[in-house]
């Protein structure tokens, strides 16, 4: 095997920011996807929505200054940008299911080769169930991107021909942003898109245990 | 004359039924009318299904509400936080009932109950264990499940300022479920830091026109307290 580092959660998160558009309306999931924000290319002007209704969501205010009527979908306390909107929960999930995302980003237990998500429920008996706003998301951004380790901590692929565990979207992710790789869900199969260096193509598939077409 | 505004909480809440729909605004701690659900608390109503993207954090407001033994049944988004646990108790004993719900469906489904709709094609959870059992139906190429309203008894909201006509502006990210629960129950309260004259509000700038709003209830300003998340160190 060939020597390769994973990508810490700072670089996934930067990896992910590059290929976020200037003008684009953006919306990122509660933990990994919150920290994409703070790695957008300098020159692009990104508006982040949130689901409780804002529209040019800040940064976490200063320490002294958090204002708990002004949280973000993980409940924490965030600012609001000049030009930024307040809407109520209608429109705010109007904005999501009419395609006017441009992007959401979420994380996930797993994902299909062909794209679609599980990442509200293990299904293990007696867990408490919370699905928030993640089906919603998932199938009305144009774009829907997910961040996550490729493998689980027992090594287990988190691609996988078929989910186990209970579904969020069905064909719904176009892209998936790994610690060590980039791949896009079409119809058809995986696509790369890139790798982390010193990991070949032949072992990426050897991980994922599914064929990935070459980058075009 | 028309006057809305309430002299107290209690006269407010007077006409709640036992086994009522209550809608009660509010995402996380932002927007959740604290001083109505203690007042429901009071006033006593039984055997209530709950409306809320939440289902409580730690020991006050709604899950005060939970913990009295009040509620059969919530419909939600998202119950599991960190500090849920009177709801958590609750449910793995099975004394309390959980419709779990997209958080975008239960907003529409909220809105079609204020407007009329009888029932509307959504796309959400197609595909999903939350549409198993639901009629589907393909729309040029595109699978959507059925889904119906969600019908209020009284609707309890916290907004930031309130004339007696009951037109309502509302503070922040706290204005979240408010405006569209107004719009979907029998009875609406609201609660205001500020009761201002007629024609005091910006009608460009109302939220809440008054024809939605049943009583309004001036209550002191207390900063909204942290809840649903872990702090960090």
């Amino acid at each position: 095997m060939s020597s390769y580092q994973k990508r810490s959660k700072e670089e996934l998160a930067k990896r992910v920011a590059q290929d976020i558009h200037d003008g684009a309306y953006v919306n990122l999931g509660i933990g990994q996807p919150t920290l994409v924000a703070n790695h957008i290319p300098a020159g692009r002007e990104v508006i982040l929505q949130s689901e409780n209704g804002i529209l040019g969501m800040g940064p976490a205010p200063a320490a002294g200054l958090e204002d708990y009527d002004l949280i973000n979908a993980g409940k924490q306390p965030v600012t609001l940008l000049p030009g930024g909107a307040y809407f109520h929960h209608a429109d705010s999930f109007a904005m999501m299911r009419g395609g006017h995302l441009d992007i959401c980003v979420l994380g996930a237990f797993q994902v299909s080769a062909t794209g679609d998500l599980a990442n509200w429920s293990t299904g293990e008996p007696g867990a408490i169930p919370a699905v928030g706003g993640a089906m919603d998301l998932a199938i009305g951004a144009k774009q829907t991107w997910v961040m996550m380790d490729l493998l689980t901590k027992q090594g287990a692929s988190k691609i996988v021909a078929q989910c186990t565990y209970p579904l969020t979207g069905v064909a719904c992710v176009k892209r998936i942003y790994t610690d060590l790789c980039t791949l896009a869900c079409t119809p058809a199969e995986l696509q790369l898109i890139d790798t982390v260096p010193g990991l070949s193509h032949a072992e990426l598939e050897q991980l994922v245990g599914l064929p990935i077409r070459a980058a075009a | 004359m028309i006057n809305k505004l309430a002299d107290s909480v209690a006269q407010a809440l007077a006409g709640v039924k036992d086994g009522a729909t209550v809608l009660i605004g509010g995402f996380g701690t932002a927007g959740i009318p604290g001083e109505l659900i203690d007042g429901l608390i009071a006033q006593g109503a039984r055997d209530l299904t709950v409306v809320n993207n939440n289902a409580g954090n730690a020991d006050q407001g709604l899950a005060a509400l939970l913990k009295a033994g009040q509620v059969r049944k919530i419909i939600c988004s998202f119950p599991r936080q960190v500090d849920s646990y009177v709801f958590d108790e609750l449910y793995r004993s099975g004394k309390l009932e959980l419709e779990l719900v997209p958080q975008g469906n239960l907003a529409e489904r909220l809105r079609a109950a204020g407007a009329g709709i009888g029932a509307f094609f959504c796309p959400t959870a197609h595909g999903t264990e939350l549409a198993a059992g639901k009629e589907t139906r393909e729309i040029n190429g595109k699978h959507y499940v059925l889904e119906y309203p969600i019908h209020g008894d009284v609707a309890l909201i916290k907004a930031e300022k309130g004339d007696r006509w009951g037109n309502l502006t509302y503070r922040m990210s706290a204005r979240n479920f408010g405006p569209v629960m107004a719009t979907a129950a029998k009875t609406t309260i609201a609660t205001v830091h500020e009761v201002v004259e007629l024609g005091a509000l910006d009608p460009e700038a109302i939220v809440t026109p008054g024809i939605y709003v049943t009583h309004v209830v001036k209550i002191d300003r207390t900063a909204t307290q942290a809840g649903g998340f872990k702090k960090s160190a």
